[in-house]
């Protein structure tokens, strides 16, 4: 199958809860100590009248989709695909409480010949969230790389 | 503890960001990302499978570097006022390196009646290799009160 029909291919739709223990806990793996994320009576006091997430909260995603990994969804082979890039587009706020719902699909997907020769497949996802009122409020894309072989820095 | 504030009339380009540290990456803060994440990938936890997979031993994930950065940036900015971020991986982040995430203005604009700053922004290592490279937009408050 050529690799730009992936292009347009729909992830299944999933839900994500945003949660107060959830957010301490990625804070924390980022080493954020922002009170923001962590004191329910400041965040309550500040100007979101509530706990936010982090810009990259959006990665624990990985908790709540289905349908496999993207490069499971994509069929690329895991031993050679790196993380290449990831981008966000930060639309309306994220508040503690808020349910997305987050629909996802393969934006681009394309071939390059590699620096050193070989192959190199692109894809990238696009994750496109909506609150519980039906607003807007995030998009990240990522793109996967498959490269030819093990990968050396 | 009232934070200070970045106004858009203090911001000048080519102005540098604070930086935020990361010194000393532990094993265990790998494991804490993955836990925090829901990236159980082996390869960011596993020393034999990573070794296997042809590796020196584990090394971590990308958007832990991209959650340290994004640390940096609202440190800077203010909460909820960035509005893009994008960035690429470049070299890897292995346990003992010390991060050190950087920032700095390449432009600011009005529109729309907004204000936004650009800035590019890097995560390197003690070695100042980056590891992480990328951009960002942030809307800033005026001293007008807009």
């Amino acid at each position: 199958m050529p690799i730009q029909d992936l292009i347009g291919k729909e992830l299944p739709p999933f839900e994500m809860p945003i949660e107060r223990g959830k957010i301490k806990e990625f804070a924390e793996a980022i080493g954020d100590d922002n009170l923001l994320y962590h004191d329910p009576a400041y965040a309550q006091r500040s100007p979101f009248g509530g706990i936010l997430p982090p810009p990259t909260f959006t990665a624990t995603k990985a908790f709540w989709r289905t349908g496999g990994t993207n490069a499971e969804i994509a069929g690329l082979d895991n031993r050679f695909v790196l993380h290449g890039e990831e981008e966000y587009e930060y639309i309306a706020p994220i508040l503690t409480g808020d349910v997305l719902t987050c629909k996802a699909r393969i934006s681009d997907a394309y071939e390059k010949a590699g620096k050193r020769g070989g192959k190199m497949i692109f894809v990238i996802f696009e994750f496109s969230f909506q609150n519980q009122r039906g607003e807007k409020v995030l998009v990240s894309r990522s793109t996967a790389i498959q490269t030819g072989g093990v990968v050396k820095d | 503890m009232e934070k200070k504030v970045l106004y858009f009339e203090d911001v000048r380009e080519g102005d540098e960001a604070p930086p935020v540290v990361m010194a000393d990456i532990t094993r265990t803060q790998i494991v804490k990302y993955a836990g925090a994440s829901g990236d159980f990938n082996p390869i960011h936890h596993d020393e034999l499978y990573a070794i296997r997979a042809g590796n020196d031993r584990v090394f971590a994930m990308g958007m832990m570097t991209v959650g340290f950065l994004s640390h940096m940036i609202t440190d800077w900015v203010g909460d909820g006022n960035l509005r893009k971020y994008r960035v690429r991986f470049a070299t890897r982040v292995w346990p003992g390196d010390t991060v050190t995430c950087k920032g700095k203005v390449t432009k600011k604009y009005t529109a729309d009646g907004k204000n936004y700053i650009e800035a590019d922004v890097f995560a390197e290592n003690q070695r100042g290799e980056k590891a992480v490279i990328g951009a960002m937009v942030a809307e800033l408050l005026s001293k007008k009160g807009k």
